[in-house]
């Protein structure tokens, strides 16, 4: 998929479209979006949204911070629905279902209809572009998205007699290597852990998608009604988790999202599975020599795909509408999103972006950047069904009951299959 | 002074209250009452009255069940918890012990802070492996808790936060009360020969109970009114372990934004609140001593 959208079309195309002609009509925009990194996103956002202002005069934005996905999902909505929704927003590429179920958004690809267009909706790497259709439209473009790689430290790995520049590549390897890495102080504390992967929450299940990828299967296909949680992959998935705290490779336990940066930093975790939107804020505060790897996969590589996407509200004025077209074409112009991705560590969702001169030089000063973009062809989306937050919540209790011991692998994905298919049968 | 207020004017003053408690009291809890008999529309599907199946839904939720022992742990463990600690606190700095005012502006500091801040402090407190109390106890030699990723200790964490958050607040009311007491009695007790466990029992804690009580149903309202330290830390996690009725009430509504079975679940929480008050008010008010 890469190397079929290795044109120079996009190039051409992204430069053109950031001179678009001003528009006639004026529009005030209202533009929400959520960070969920540790980066400085919020004035990578506003120098982007005052640059896009400042060529067009005659237009306004507001750039509202509206706190993490689900908080910015849940204000748009009841903004929607309370007849004053955003024009534009940055928001979960799954919520695309529930959007469209709340019928709050317009396709893209219904407003951006010229050639031009067209192409530029063309030109994002094929593995982003899976989550922004439904029924055979474009509802979103992709921004700001993002894999989970493996952080590891080579400092770590040279101290337990490890090749640094070797990460595991299967799940029996993590534990054979991890179990090297964990180290114990003299009361048999330990003192850092082989790995760390974040088990609790919507993170966790974010992660579990790549696991259960990694063993050749799918949490949820396209079509919005499906969900497969009573697999063997997710049943070989789950007890992979448990035993790396049966090896003591990982802590046992709930391992929360937030603290994992931090405890790989600190010396607490010698590798981290997380998200690349992350690379930046590593980069900045790692005071070892660190490196990137594939996630350890099961019968292969697999990783999850996340992110937000830029999605159009219904119920605005025409000239909004175009105006929330031209700005969102603004954003993801090739070099915009190459300042996006190099602020954040997102991954750029075009080759047109990775081509530009400041992201070659980006790429050659941290190389950890491009084994996101390398692992992409093994990435699969997140999971995505109508009602995802619900549904999504029976997974997310089925893997919290399996870590935590209060129940095991195959009881919990059974009924986790067996809710979901409860509330999935009505849209089947 | 005695100015007679003219009918009208008395009605306009009384429209302005009566309508803020309308729109944002009477009419929600209405409204709740009334889309809990219908079920949750969306543009696919129309809601329609479905009767009492949200409340059928109610009986057989097994997650509801879980929530409401949560919050039943919760309320008798920190209100009790934090009238003892208020206690304890405005005795010390009711005494006359050196740097009270220092210990009054500590006391009240956790109160001042905003829940949001008070559970991202805390966060950092409970991280295992990197945080203080982690570290506290690896001092001494014991092993990290996973205070928040584990079901055995995640409520009890959470009890520690808000009992930490309110216990300030309490103290200030019991401070009032306690300066209030006349001296006289305790000089009377003291000259029949009591000692002070039994002057502080039978004189200045039945002087207490209005304050008490008083106390005792603000700090139940909380137990179910604030959940920010719970959004923030644990989300409900892991395994609902540390999920409260609020939280369920606002995961389902704004999470999965099924506002049918989130009304049937705010009616529930209405009549549980409704009758924890009427008993407060009812049965222990009639005990208690006002002067």
């Amino acid at each position: 998929m890469k190397t079929q959208l290795k044109t120079a079309l996009p190039l051409v195309m992204g430069a053109a479209m950031s001179m678009t002609a001003p528009m006639a009509q004026a529009a005030d925009l209202e533009f929400y979006f959520p960070v969920g990194v540790n980066a400085p996103a919020v004035a990578t956002i506003e120098q982007l949204t005052n640059a896009w202002a400042a060529q067009n005069p005659q237009h306004t934005v507001k750039a509202v911070y509206a706190g993490n996905y689900e908080e910015t999902t849940t204000k748009a909505l009841t903004a929607a629905q309370a007849g004053d929704p955003p024009a534009v927003a940055v928001l979960l590429a799954i919520d695309i279902f529930t959007l469209i179920e709340e019928d709050v958004i317009m396709p893209i690809s219904d407003i951006a209809t010229s050639p031009e267009e067209q192409a530029w909706i063309d030109s994002f790497y094929e593995g982003f572009m899976v989550d922004t259709r439904f029924d055979g439209k474009v509802y979103s473009i992709p921004f700001q998205r993002s894999t989970p790689v493996f952080y590891y430290n080579k400092d770590a790995w040279r101290a337990a007699g490890l090749d640094p520049e070797v990460t595991p590549a299967t799940w029996d390897e993590m534990v054979e290597m991890g179990k090297k890495l964990t180290v114990k102080d003299d009361n048999g504390n330990v003192t850092q852990w082989g790995t760390r992967i974040p088990n609790l929450g919507l993170a966790g299940a974010w992660l579990f998608g790549g696991l259960v990828k990694s063993k050749g299967d799918v949490l949820s296909t396209d079509t919005g009604t499906e969900a497969r949680f009573d697999t063997e992959a997710a049943k070989a998935s789950l007890e992979f988790m448990q035993r790396l705290a049966d090896e003591e490779v990982m802590a046992p336990g709930g391992i929360t999202w937030g603290d994992t940066p931090k405890a790989f930093l600190e010396g607490q975790a010698a590798s981290i599975w997380t998200s690349t939107g992350n690379l930046a804020f590593i980069n900045e505060n790692a005071e070892f020599d660190w490196g990137v790897g594939f996630l350890p996969g099961g019968d292969g590589p697999g990783a999850p795909v996340g992110g937000g996407n830029f999605y159009i509200f219904k119920d605005i004025t025409d000239e909004e509408q175009a105006a929330a077209l031209d700005f969102i074409k603004f954003m993801t112009t090739p070099e915009n999103q190459a300042i996006w991705s190099m602020a954040t560590g997102y991954v750029a969702p075009s080759q047109a972006a990775w081509d530009t001169p400041q992201m070659q030089a980006y790429a050659a000063e941290l190389p950890q950047a491009l084994v996101a973009l390398d692992q992409m062809p093994h990435a699969y989306r997140e999971f995505a069904t109508f009602q995802r937050a619900r549904v999504t919540q029976f997974l997310v209790d089925a893997i919290e009951g399996v870590i935590t011991g209060e129940t095991d692998a195959s009881a919990a994905l059974a009924e986790a299959q067996e809710k979901a298919d409860d509330i999935l049968g009505e849209y089947r | 002074m005695n100015m007679r207020l003219s009918y009208g004017m008395g009605f306009i003053l009384l429209f302005i209250p009566c309508s803020l408690l309308v729109a944002f009291t009477h009419y929600p809890a209405l409204k709740a009452l009334l889309n809990s008999f219908w079920n949750n529309g969306s543009s696919f599907r129309p809601s329609r009255f479905v009767g009492l199946d949200n409340y059928e839904t109610l009986l057989e939720d097994d997650k509801l069940m879980q929530v409401l022992i949560n919050s039943f742990i919760y309320a008798i463990g920190t209100v009790p918890l934090a009238i003892a600690l208020a206690i304890g606190m405005a005795l010390l700095v009711n005494s006359k012990l050196p740097a009270t005012g220092l210990m009054r502006l500590s006391f009240f500091l956790p109160t001042m802070l905003p829940m949001v801040a008070v559970a991202n402090i805390w966060l950092f407190f409970y991280a295992p492996g990197i945080g203080l109390a982690s570290q506290l106890l690896n001092a001494v030699g014991l092993p990290s808790i996973n205070f928040l990723g584990s079901t055995d200790t995640s409520l009890v964490s959470m009890m520690v936060v808000a009992v930490w958050k309110e216990a300030g607040l309490f103290m200030i009311f019991y401070l009032a009360a306690l300066q209030s007491i006349p001296t006289n009695l305790k000089d009377a007790a003291r000259l029949e020969g009591a000692g002070s466990v039994r002057i502080f029992f039978t004189v200045v804690m039945p002087l207490l109970r209005p304050t008490t009580i008083f106390v005792a149903v603000n700090a139940l309202i909380n137990a179910f009114r604030l959940v920010d330290h719970i959004v923030v830390m644990t989300r409900g996690g892991p395994s609902n372990s540390s999920s409260l009725l609020l939280y369920y009430i606002y995961e389902v509504t704004f999470g999965f934004r099924d506002f049918a079975y989130g009304a049937t679940l705010t009616v529930l929480m209405v009549v549980i609140l409704g009758i924890l008050a009427a008993f407060q008010f009812w049965v222990l008010d009639r005990k208690a001593h006002y002067q």
